[in-house]
């Protein structure tokens, strides 16, 4: 990494280190292109340096051309998921030192067309979001009612609190054995946020919801594998959420 | 599957070797199950030689008494004791039983619905699974 000029002696007395890595970064012009092919890099790195900063060290010190999204550097917009040695992360929430490897891998992340290089499109992930209705639905509104705001208990809040920590990311659907092979599976993504809103106490849209997740390529095309609570950078645990979203639909909740 | 959508496919589909026990889960209990549907149409073929007569059905039978034909039907065993107990886990689990309480999330972030309680269903599924093919093995072999 470029070292910072400017910085007191006191932060940098930490000896530098000399460790290196192999980057490998998956190229791929869907232009005029056939196949991806993978360019290597031998990068320096910190034991706090991610994958994204890395990365970027490339883009500043090698090939200007790479093409990655990226916006907040902190797990917060949902923009860097890619595929890091084989598993779907947040480019900027994964370190390289805690990879365990001296080669790192980076690929787009799988289910998601590819524009460029790393960089995937999001059309299907935010369609099918927008489909199960992320809002709340309900005939007044908080202007409307007598009291300021619809009021919720602490205990009430907890029932969607964890589902709402979703950034959008992908990399649930990325993970997904289904979304792996079916084009129209709704995806852990949307069935997560549908469970969000049908858990709302604030909510009144929960039939509607379930009508349009109650279809063949809806929640019925989860089998509980489980990948996409594993790669969540955010702890929304989608296959907790869709399996009582189910609970729903088989009477086992109300 | 085009390139164009990037889709991993069936070879991603069953690569049970990233996410855990649970995704290795996944993929025995699909596994099994294909198994179990090419045992259930050889069965119904191995059946219906009984309508070649009592000579035709004792041929047959004899193809079953084989070493291959024991060693077939003690991997039949296991498959239908592991996909029996999954499927008992993960039938509950479809309805919201046993994969936690929704909370505030901490970091590091480990997923409740991949709780204990659903690692020992896998676990008593996989170990249920070679004991019944063991006790499979012993009666069939040990004539």
């Amino acid at each position: 990494m470029a070292q910072v000029s400017g910085i007191s002696d006191e932060q940098t007395s930490t000896p530098m280190s000399s460790n290196t890595i192999l980057l490998r970064i998956s190229r791929f012009n869907p232009e005029h292109d056939d196949s991806s092919q993978f360019m290597e890099f031998t990068v320096p790195y910190e034991r706090w340096t991610t994958v994204l900063e890395a990365i970027l060290d490339v883009k500043k010190r090698f090939d200007h051309s790479v093409a990655v999204r990226y916006s907040c550097r902190q797990a917060t917009c949902g923009s860097c998921g890619m595929m890091i040695n084989g598993k779907p992360r947040l480019a900027c929430f994964t370190k390289i030192s805690e990879l365990n490897s001296n080669v790192v891998t980076v690929e787009p992340m799988n289910n998601f067309p590819i524009i460029r290089d790393l960089a995937v499109k999001f059309e299907r992930l935010f369609n099918t979001h927008q489909k199960i209705k992320p809002y709340l639905i309900r005939d007044d509104s908080e202007l409307e009612s007598d009291e300021k705001e619809f009021l919720q208990s602490p205990e009430e809040v907890e029932q969607y609190i964890q589902f709402a920590n979703c950034i959008k990311c992908g990399l649930c659907n990325s993970a997904c054995p289904t979304m792996a092979t079916d084009s129209s599976f709704v995806g852990p993504q949307a069935l997560a946020q549908a469970y969000r809103y049908v858990a709302d106490s604030r909510d009144k849209g929960k039939d509607s919801r379930l009508k349009i997740i109650d279809d063949s390529h809806g929640i019925w095309r989860c089998h509980f594998a489980g990948s996409c609570s594993q790669v969540c950078p955010k702890g929304v645990d989608p296959a907790m959420g869709i399996q009582l979203l189910r609970g729903y639909l088989l009477g086992f909740r109300s | 599957m085009t390139r164009d959508e990037h889709k991993e496919g069936i070879k991603g589909m069953i690569n049970p070797s990233r996410y855990g026990i649970e995704r290795f889960a996944y993929w025995l209990m699909r596994l099994t199950g294909l198994g179990l549907l090419a045992y259930f149409i050889g069965h119904i073929y191995e059946t219906s030689n009984i309508l070649r007569g009592q000579v035709g059905w004792n041929e047959f039978l004899e193809l079953t008494q084989t070493t291959e034909g024991h060693a077939i039907l003690a991997i039949v065993i296991a498959m239908c004791v592991f996909h029996t107990v999954n499927g008992i886990r993960v039938m509950l689990g479809h309805g919201g039983i046993g994969v936690g309480k929704p909370s505030r999330p901490d970091y590091p972030y480990d997923p409740a619905s991949q709780n204990y309680r659903h690692k020992i269903g896998i676990y008593s599924a996989i170990v249920l699974a070679a004991i019944a093919m063991m006790y499979g093995l012993a009666v069939m072999f040990g004539e």
